[in-house]
């Protein structure tokens, strides 16, 4: 049969039953999935960079061991890839990108955004990183050093930008609010009064 | 077993041609030198697992490359972290 | 952005990283909701690998093996459906009289 020519939605409509006939997934199987991966939010992400904003422990631990740390505050991570850390210092900025595919931190960030998985923002990141963050808004100083992570293989790549000025104080949770998917990527950082 | 900070070169090799393959070591780097940053582990070969035949773990790696190396128009200040496994490492005499 | 030519390589389709012809090219920044098209495709694949039917890389290798004409023209979660669709009949996890029947009678 010619898969190319078959309509996508009842190409979709015949796997499901094809699979649920099989008792290879089952309708109720698939809601569920679907919600528990809806679940997974950039919030889950944004709560772990504000308790290593004021706790240096969780800092180590989440630098260490992400998987971990997700863990200890209650994310599931059983069966998910092994996450990596990306530490944003004065002097390096990192840039996550998957320029083979799509992989993402999905676990602690949910579903990736609809520029990561684009074929201008795949090919641009790993040559014109700079270029690519000017389209987010954000010019980063030519005195800090960009590190582009091309996610090629079995980790998945988070990171934890620096806690901006002007939050001295600010409890966990107002941290938190102040983190966006795109700062766990790279492409921006955090701001007050964004 | 590869130390951190060994310079490593990564084969210039092109299974592409030579019939079905799935690669994870993109094609902007073959043929380029780096150093080894990290052992990130040992992981199934994703260029078996694609085909579903059985696979072998083997070391991956972070390798970092100078963003100079790779591009004529590169900026400056910039680099690149890239996982790559073993037998796509040459550790350079 | 200067105009370069790439090194003459054979570069799969799928292995963007630096290709010349995308540098010029925006980015859309603006979010696009997932429709149930998307979720249901992602939450099959999750499936699927959960039980051992069938890898994520196998799902990238399907994916690498559409036309590049296919490849570029279809969405993200359509390559996903075609790939998964396509692996699954070669590897006869399901086989095509029955998908074909269920084509035929999909609403």
């Amino acid at each position: 049969m010619n898969l190319a020519e078959t309509d996508s939605g009842r190409l979709l409509a015949a796997l499901r039953s094809v699979l649920a006939a099989k008792g290879i997934a089952a309708p109720d199987e698939i809601a569920e999935r679907i919600a528990l991966t809806d679940a997974a939010t950039p919030a889950r992400g944004a709560a772990m960079v504000a308790k290593a904003w004021v706790d240096p422990a969780f800092r180590a631990l989440m630098l260490a061991d992400g998987a971990r740390a997700a863990e200890s505050l209650g994310i599931p991570m059983r069966g998910m890839p092994p996450l990596g850390v990306l530490e944003n210092t004065r002097e390096l900025h990192h840039l996550v990108v998957c320029t083979l595919c799509s992989c993402y931190p999905r676990a602690v960030l949910g579903y990736p955004p609809f520029w990561f998985k684009s074929t201008s923002f795949r090919a641009r990141a790993v040559r014109d990183p700079r270029g690519v963050l000017a389209e987010f808004g954000f010019v980063l100083p030519e005195t800090v050093k960009l590190r582009v992570v091309d996610s090629t293989a079995d980790y998945r790549w988070m990171v934890l930008p620096m806690r901006p000025e002007g939050t001295e104080g600010w409890s966990e949770e107002r941290l938190a609010s102040l983190v966006r998917e795109g700062d766990m990527i790279g492409v921006t950082v955090p701001q007050v009064g964004v | 077993m590869i130390a951190p900070g060994t310079r490593v070169r990564v084969r210039d090799d092109w299974p592409e041609t030579r019939g079905p393959c799935h690669i994870r070591t993109p094609h902007y780097l073959r043929g380029t030198a780096g150093v080894v940053t990290r052992h990130l582990g040992d992981f199934p070969n994703p260029e078996d697992l694609a085909f579903a035949r059985p696979a072998l773990r083997l070391p991956l790696y972070h390798v970092r490359f100078e963003q100079s190396a790779l591009w004529p128009d590169s900026g400056r200040n910039e680099d690149i972290l890239v996982e790559i496994f073993e037998p796509w490492l040459e550790t350079e005499p | 952005m200067t105009d370069l030519a790439d090194k003459d390589v054979p570069r799969a389709m799928h292995d963007m990283g630096g290709v010349s012809r995308y540098m010029c090219e925006a980015i859309d920044t603006e979010p696009h909701e997932l429709t149930d098209f998307d979720r249901e495709v992602d939450a099959i694949r999750q499936i699927l690998g959960m039980k051992a039917v069938m890898s994520v890389d196998e799902l990238r290798r399907g994916i690498e093996a559409l036309p590049e004409a296919e490849y570029l023209r279809l969405s993200y979660y359509e390559r996903w459906l075609r790939s998964i669709t396509a692996t699954l009949l070669q590897k006869g996890t399901i086989d095509e009289t029955e998908l074909k029947a269920a084509v035929g009678s999909a609403p």
